[in-house]
């Protein structure tokens, strides 16, 4: 069921493909090769699931939150728990996959982009791992905003270069990690963090992420006897929301719903909410939707939430709005930090910034279908690497 | 069909040289800065000018191209100017294209702008993230109205790949000749001769070679094995570092006097 969705060239539907200087598509053919051949091989199937078992920490449970849930019509709240992974996130998942890859094909050098940092440290985590030299692009403003995990990559090992081009964010990193892909594409590997980018890139790091829906979908239907009404999932580049959603794909009862950073609101235009405020284009190599303007030009996009904060979004959300399996709705950022601090008093657990967009999104659509409905939500990551900034947005001192 | 590219590419074989050609981005270094650089260059020698379509995301540009569209981006430049310049080109007596990511192509509509090229004066596109398996659309609108679409080609592209690509290709063959994005470099490597020549065992359409070029001497090494060499991030490096606009468009022409002698003294 997996791969339904894209053809051989990577589109789904009228978006996806490979739009990449041709310097590449040698190593987008390689790497397209290597991930069809390790699909279907035993042996890298058992190191990997291996990996997710002893470092990972794999399966990540599903915790229950009904003092959450009273905010949120009384629905039944399940939270997926990627947050407990080794590194803090759903990211390890995909690292790990990549990495492993990466050995297979004989390239000693990774290269990574980072918003938040959290893909950064996935991927310093793995390259330490597993011998690999590890550089991280990062937005010059993003290694101020972050400085926790840039720190933390550096004591992993990995060299991180600051981005002092464009609006020196999250895309502008990417922009200078494919420069650097274009001039040692021989040697290195460039580990992309999201569902987006050209082919194989969406569908590989898909499958690297789907065992996030795999293990829920079975878990919700140990705990309760059936299928959730709805799953909900942020949405940057929406790795941990394809994640999550892949398994579902087929319950076309089951509502799929991915929450996008709202910013300052849509109406403001100061927002990252790419489906529900953009308009389909090409960016990094992929046609989706984009924020841009009149000229094609790529708008910048604002969001609290730095892992948000991308005026792109992976192709295959944009199949799934056009063809209506899936919803979008933006999430500003106050109410995204309300459910921030909502979780962290009623349930004991600080989420990510990125995950707190999904659990406002919550409070919404439970009041919105009340407290028969039970809704699966995708805690993507901690919020440790946030305290600095929801200290700032509630005034409390460090 | 055969455009004003074509024909440059019949007189410099008949001449027994290669074709200069430069590139600069439109609204660079302002609009009305642009035109006079653009007429400088035609008038000293160069046979081709790109028209770079300054973009917010140019991944496969170095530090100077970078610089140059974020100060045209920062002018306010859009398509309407990108045409104005190509017209101001190809009214210079050169033959004029626009070099461009392709989402600006895809916003302003495949075949419309295929079409302002045409209008313009324009003999052709070329378009460096444009993969062949996603042209579909865009060969149909370059056929139309008659204008060359110019695909890039790397020392990575594999044999096979490279047939593909160029069975594509008009004009001439954009051959890139180093694994990397622009911007000037001491040496031109050798992976650019050796790439000419697995180019030229596909098709007979003339090859160019871009990316590091800036001096004499390697326009002269170049010529030797390439139809046309393509000068830009060392245009632009003049006019970034110029203490006016004068000082800039001198230094150009300078520049290009040398080249247009270069590109004669391969052979």
């Amino acid at each position: 069921m997996s791969t339904q969705t894209s053809d051989v060239l990577g589109h789904f539907g009228q978006y996806g493909g490979r739009f990449v200087p041709e310097a590449l598509i040698g190593a987008l053919d390689e790497l397209a090769a290597a991930h069809a051949a390790a699909q279907i091989d035993p042996a890298f199937k058992a190191e990997l699931a291996e990996l997710h078992r002893t470092y990972t920490g794999r399966p990540s449970i599903i915790t229950e939150a009904p003092r959450f849930g009273a905010h949120a019509g009384g629905a039944r709240i399940l939270l997926k728990r990627e947050d407990l992974n080794h590194t803090g996130s759903h990211k390890i998942n995909n690292v790990l996959g990549q990495a492993l890859l990466t050995k297979k094909m004989g390239k000693k050098r990774i290269i990574a982009e980072t918003g938040a940092g959290q893909h950064g440290v996935a991927s310093a985590t793995a390259a330490a791992l597993m011998g690999l030299e590890c550089v991280v692009y990062m937005g010059e403003e993003d290694t101020r905003r972050q400085s926790l995990n840039v720190a933390r990559m550096k004591l992993l090992g990995a060299e991180v270069v600051p981005v002092t081009s464009g609006s020196r964010t999250l895309k502008d990193a990417i922009n200078e990690a494919m420069r650097d892909w274009v001039t040692n594409v021989a040697t290195t590997h460039y580990l992309l963090g999201t569902v987006a980018g050209p082919h194989p890139f969406p569908t590989m790091v898909r499958d690297f992420h789907k065992i996030i829906g795999e293990e829920a979908r079975e878990q919700v239907l140990a705990l309760t006897g059936k299928l959730p009404d709805a799953v909900l999932a942020c949405v940057g580049g929406g790795s941990n929301a394809i994640g999550i959603f892949n398994a579902f794909i087929p319950d076309s009862e089951v509502r799929l719903i991915g929450l996008e950073a709202g910013g300052d609101g849509v109406e403001t235009g100061r927002h990252a909410a790419t489906i529900t405020g953009g308009s389909p284009g090409v960016l990094h190599g992929t046609r989706s939707y984009v924020l841009q303007d009149a000229n094609g030009q790529t708008i910048e996009s604002h969001s609290i939430s730095a892992g948000l904060d991308y005026p792109g979004v992976g192709p295959e959300h944009a199949y799934l709005h056009d063809i209506g399996r899936a919803e979008y709705r933006a999430v500003n950022d106050d109410a995204a930090m309300e459910a921030f601090a909502l979780l962290c008093k009623t349930e004991g657990i600080i989420p990510a910034i990125e995950s707190a967009h999904a659990l406002a999104g919550a409070m919404v659509i439970g009041k919105e279908l009340g407290p028969t409905a039970t809704l699966l939500i995708n805690l993507s990551g901690r919020g440790d690497k946030d305290v600095q900034t929801a200290a700032e947005y509630f005034g409390i001192s460090l | 069909m055969s455009t004003a590219l074509d024909k440059v590419f019949e007189k410099v074989r008949a001449e027994n040289r290669a074709a200069l050609i430069a590139y600069i981005p439109a609204g660079f270094p302002t609009q009305s800065g642009c035109a006079k650089a653009i007429q400088a260059l035609a008038d000293a020698g160069v046979d081709a000018i790109e028209i770079g379509y300054p973009y917010s995301d140019p991944v496969m540009d170095g530090p100077t191209i970078q610089e140059a569209a974020e100060i045209s981006l920062k002018g306010g430049t859009n398509a309407a100017d990108v045409f104005g310049a190509l017209k101001t080109a190809s009214s210079a007596g050169v033959a004029a294209v626009v070099m461009t990511y392709w989402n600006p192509i895809e916003k302003y509509g495949v075949d419309a702008f295929a079409q302002a090229i045409s209008d313009n004066g324009g003999s052709g596109v070329i378009t460096p993230d444009l993969t062949i398996e996603e042209s579909e659309r865009w060969l149909e609108a370059t056929s139309k109205h008659l204008i060359n679409p110019i695909y890039v080609v790397a020392p990575s592209t594999a044999d096979a790949r490279l047939a593909a690509v160029t069975s594509k290709t008009g004009g001439f063959v954009y051959a890139a000749s180093v694994m990397g994005v622009t911007g000037t470099r001491t040496d031109i490597s050798i992976d650019a001769s050796a790439l000419v020549s697995r180019v030229r065992k596909t098709t007979d359409l003339p090859v160019s070679v871009g990316l590091g070029v800036s001096t004499r001497e390697q326009a002269k090494q170049v010529a030797a094995y390439a139809d046309g060499v393509i000068v830009g991030s060392a245009f632009i490096k003049l006019l970034l570092n110029a203490k006016d606009e004068q000082e800039g468009l001198d230094a150009i022409s300078d520049l290009a006097k040398e080249l247009a002698l270069g590109v004669r003294e391969g052979r």
